[in-house]
């Protein structure tokens, strides 16, 4: 949508509305039951789909911002995470890392996307969920988990090898539904490089 | 630029002129697409309707009445304010309500939502409580204070809307499309609590029995007002020409 | 539905929220400073006499919140009589659980407005850089708002999509959900314009008591 006659101000409150409704979509998807896939060792949880999505359709700041928002509600008392799980006590888990890591994997899935948007396809999209939706959330997840339950990082890092396939689903996933979204109703907006004017 | 912005909407009060809205050689295009061209028009009746096909242009028509739209050439003045360049003092005389009550209610619970608005514009908490027990009561919807928003019915989120507006306490109301949404009896209920409002209320419609009673209705057609005048003609015009 | 809070008029009830949430991170701190089994087992009991003795609270609700973490805990212990020794392990666990504990309190006496108030509170530093505090309160509420309405949607979609036979529905519908959430912001935005979201700031204070009380 071409916002012609668009304010500066009016943007911020549309923006405010995209960061709302992307949260409450990611907790919408924390109360789908986890699927089993098969040939897959645990069942996927759609939550991390969420974090993808808000990167690759709100780009990096409104998709991060997203994040942050739904965090901040879950550790404020709301039971938002899939299983119905909430509360401040989740962040003090030995895999609170992967959630403090949602908000930085949906900037970073935005910020390619916003710099891959005028190629954007699958190739492209599955590129920016892959790096920002299992990368990144692993790159904080394990450390995280070895830092607080005092284990290694190896063991840390091995123990979360099960879930890797399941992400893998979401990231394809996650890519045709951005690549679809931007054909139909493109939200991000590249800075229109203005003519530099004397 | 910025500090221009802040001292329009200071100026609130201090340089309403003229009565009434006015738009002059308003033209609004979406990028290439012309949607309004031509409209020059003085609106100071009580009850003003608008009505056309899809798509006529009216919903920009009525975005343009408090702000949300700017034209992009000629210049829409509500008492004398201009929304180009005082757009927050407009938008605290124009209120707005839109067809789908569940984009326009923002908090989850009933008198949350009530006292948003009155919060933003700045009153003690004194006088948002007593704006949000007033319209709880006229609206009948004392008994759902505390409930969340969505387990209201169609029409009572409608209600709920007009109401989030109306605690506001602006001079006018636009509605657009309000009863698009509703049954029978809701949109019944709506128009009756239109009709007794007392501020001055532009209504965008598609049900020409909404308009009962109004002063005036402008009939749009490929963004321009091709008829203007009293229901009694204006309306059964249209009708006929609709075939 | 969308809270964890346990209603009760307890003393842990009425101390205000970020003072809680002082205690609570002032707890984090000296946990993770110590390493005797005993400082952690008398931390784990006192969060549970404030918790259920002083607070009231049922067993339950603490269990509920707990309870997600409790395989992590027992691999956790198993994985140190592996690779370190007993009391490293006991450490390990006694201290995440009065952490996890006290937690779980500090949510189940707090209203999930009071936190909101709290955060609007903690982000008000962010004042500096431009950011208003009281839209993040906002946003918050907001996402509240939202979350049984994109429910509803989802919901809707999917029945439209099973009546027209569609029956591998779970990715089909993500992409006309999103489009018509993102329609429906375009909306949401110029509502929250049209009742004056982008007015002058509020005044400070007024909002966080009225949430908070
Ligand atoms: N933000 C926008 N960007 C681009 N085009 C737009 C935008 N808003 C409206 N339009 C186009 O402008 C034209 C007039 O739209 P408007 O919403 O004013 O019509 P309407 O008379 O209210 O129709 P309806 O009865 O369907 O509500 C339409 O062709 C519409 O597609
Ligand atoms: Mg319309």
């Amino acid at each position: 949508m071409r916002n012609g006659s668009g304010t500066f101000r009016r943007v911020k409150s549309r923006d405010l509305a995209y960061v709302a409704l992307f949260a409450a979509i990611v907790a919408v998807l924390g109360l789908l039951p986890p699927v089993n896939v098969p040939g897959l060792p645990v069942p996927i949880t759609a939550q991390t789909l969420g974090v993808m999505l808000a990167g690759s359709v709100l780009g990096a700041k409104r998709g991060g911002l997203s994040l942050l928002v739904f965090l901040a509600l879950v550790a404020a008392g709301a039971p938002l995470l899939s299983g119905g799980r909430g509360g401040l006590a989740v962040f003090a888990g030995p895999t609170a890392g992967y959630l403090y890591s949602w908000p930085i994997a949906a900037f970073v899935i935005g910020l390619l996307t916003q710099l891959f948007w005028k190629r954007f396809n699958l190739a492209w999209a599955l590129v920016a969920n892959m790096i920002g939706g299992i990368v990144v959330i692993y790159a904080i997840g394990i450390p995280f988990t070895a830092l607080f339950g005092d284990v290694s990082l190896w063991a840390s890092f091995t123990g979360s090898f099960t879930f890797i396939p399941g992400d893998l689903v979401k990231a394809v996933a996650a890519s045709v539904v951005a690549v679809a979204v931007r054909r139909a109703y493109p939200v991000i907006e590249l800075p229109s490089r203005r003519a530099t004017a004397g | 630029m910025r500090w221009g912005r802040r001292a329009a909407g200071g100026a609130d009060d201090a340089v309403a002129t003229g009565a009434g809205i006015e738009l002059r050689g308003v033209r609004h295009a979406f990028g290439e697409r012309v949607v309004l061209d031509g409209v020059t028009l003085t609106l100071t009746e009580h009850r003003v309707g608008v009505i056309g096909g899809n798509g006529s242009g009216k919903s920009t028509l009525a975005r343009l009445l408090n702000g949300l739209v700017v034209p992009t050439s000629g210049t829409v003045r509500v008492d004398g304010l201009d929304t180009r360049t005082q757009v927050r003092a407009v938008r605290r005389r124009v209120g707005f309500v839109f067809q789908d009550p569940d984009a326009q209610i923002v908090h989850p619970t009933v008198a949350e939502d009530l006292a948003f608005g009155p919060h933003n514009q700045g009153l003690d908490d004194a006088e948002v409580a007593h704006r949000v027990e007033e319209m709880l009561d006229r609206y009948g919807l004392a008994g759902h204070r505390d409930h969340p928003a969505h387990l209201l019915s169609g029409g009572q989120k409608q209600l709920l809307a007009i109401a989030g507006v109306l605690a506001m306490r602006p001079q006018r109301i636009v509605f657009d499309e309000p009863t698009t949404l509703l049954d029978l009896a809701n949109t019944r209920r709506v128009a009756r609590v239109i009709d007794e409002l007392e501020q001055d209320v532009v209504v965008v419609t598609h049900h020409l029995d909404l308009l009962d009673g109004f002063d005036r209705v402008l009939v749009v057609e490929d963004g321009q007002v091709v008829a203007d005048g009293a229901p009694a003609e204006t309306v059964p015009w249209y009708v006929a020409r609709m075939g | 539905m969308l809270s964890l809070y346990v209603p009760g008029d307890s003393v842990v009830h009425r101390v205000r929220a970020g003072l809680k949430l002082a205690v609570l991170a002032a707890l984090g701190v000296g946990l993770f400073l110590g390493d005797s089994p005993v400082l952690m087992t008398g931390a784990l009991l006192l969060t549970l006499v404030v918790g259920v003795a002083v607070a009231h609270l049922p067993w339950l609700a603490l269990a509920v919140q707990v309870r997600p973490v409790w395989l992590w805990l027992a691999l956790l212990f198993g994985f140190h009589l592996l690779a370190t020794d007993l009391r490293t392990g006991t450490v390990a666990v006694l201290r995440l659980l009065a952490l996890l504990v006290a937690a779980a309190v500090v949510t189940a006496t707090t209203r999930v407005t009071a936190m909101v108030a709290v955060i609007e509170w903690l982000a008000s530093p962010l004042r500096m850089v431009g950011v208003r505090p009281d839209r993040i309160g906002l946003v918050l509420a907001m996402t509240l708002r939202f979350i049984p309405l994109v429910a509803d949607k989802a919901a809707r979609i999917r029945e439209a999509q099973a009546a027209r036979g569609g029956s591998r529905v779970r990715l089909g519908m993500a992409v006309p959900l999103l489009i018509e959430v993102l329609r429906m912001a375009t909306t949401v935005g110029e509502a929250l314009d049209a009742r004056g979201a982008d007015d002058v700031p509020v005044r400070r204070g007024g909002r966080r008591a009225r949430l908070a009380a």
